[in-house]
């Protein structure tokens, strides 16, 4: 018979962490809300087989995603994306880096990371192909292991780590491209299209 | 004794650094790499903290109703147990 003070206790403060990730997942607000709340029950319901001591967050994950796959992603409310291009490794640093910044004081890369907008980070994400998303989103927001991550998506730990390595970069296209599009660029010489007009974009937008 | 790695190697490793996932001798050979070579340890710099930027920016707020619609869930589960 399941504890349901134990329950509680473990499970209800991962509910945040886990809203976020079916929001990424189902890019659908209803639709995440129904599967935190499938996820719920799934878990309270075979808490008893849950090993005490373990980590319940992976636990918890597991079932989210197994949940998402099965219920969920057999919806598809928007268009299929793209495959994945190949995109090289360090692709934001390599455009940033070295460029002068609107303010001297800050390096570029300070200022874009101090410009990128939630919105931004939550849109290039979603904009990955799932199987890329998932990998990112339990490594780089979730925190979890590649093991963990192999476990949670039922996949070989070498997978994991492709899935990763080429979803990170495409993320750092997307969040490129993205920003770009909202002039939260520092002003550079081909960095971002020319606009008409001497002003800097990041200082008219403010 | 090990010679610290060169950029290449450092760039090669950089994610699974950051990840936690290289033993602790790599771990090691790599961190003496970044403590002599200034443009690796910006670019590693920089990778960390968009990372943790990533974290950050993507965070959602539950929204009320979602929690006591679950907390109810359950307490209707615990009854049916009875």
């Amino acid at each position: 018979m399941a504890d349901q003070a134990r329950f509680t206790e473990q499970a209800m403060p991962l509910m945040s962490s886990l809203y976020t990730a079916a929001l990424r997942m189902t890019r659908n607000p209803a639709d995440a809300e129904d599967l935190v709340q499938e996820t719920y029950l799934k878990a309270y319901r075979g808490f008893g087989g849950f090993e005490e001591g373990t980590n319940i967050k992976a636990w918890l994950y597991r079932i989210l995603t197994n949940t998402y796959i099965n219920t969920y992603r057999a919806k598809k409310r928007r268009p299929d994306e793209q495959d994945l291009e190949e995109v090289e490794d360090l692709y934001l640093y390599r455009r940033l880096g070295g460029l002068e910044a609107v303010n001297l004081s800050r390096s570029a890369e300070d200022e874009l990371l101090d410009t990128i907008t939630d919105s931004t980070v939550k849109e290039a994400l979603e904009s990955l192909p799932e199987q890329f998303r998932l990998a990112v989103l339990l490594a780089d927001v979730e925190g979890f292991s590649y093991k963990e991550i192999a476990e949670i998506v039922d996949v070989p730990i070498g997978t994991v780590m492709s899935r990763l390595h080429r979803g990170r970069r495409g993320l750092q296209k997307r969040l490129y491209e993205f920003a770009a599009a909202r002039s939260l660029l520092p002003d550079v010489e081909g960095a971002a299209p020319a606009t008409t007009g001497a002003a800097r974009p990041s200082e008219s937008d403010r | 004794m090990t010679e610290p790695g060169n950029c290449d190697e450092a760039l090669h490793q950089l994610y699974h650094f950051l990840d936690g996932e290289l033993t602790d001798d790599r771990r090691t050979t790599i961190r003496q790499h970044l403590d002599d070579c200034p443009p690796c340890y910006e670019m590693f710099d920089f990778e960390a903290e968009l990372r943790q930027v990533i974290a950050q920016r993507c965070r959602d707020s539950v929204p009320q109703s979602l929690r006591d619609r679950i907390a109810s869930a359950i307490d209707h589960e615990t009854s049916l147990e009875y």
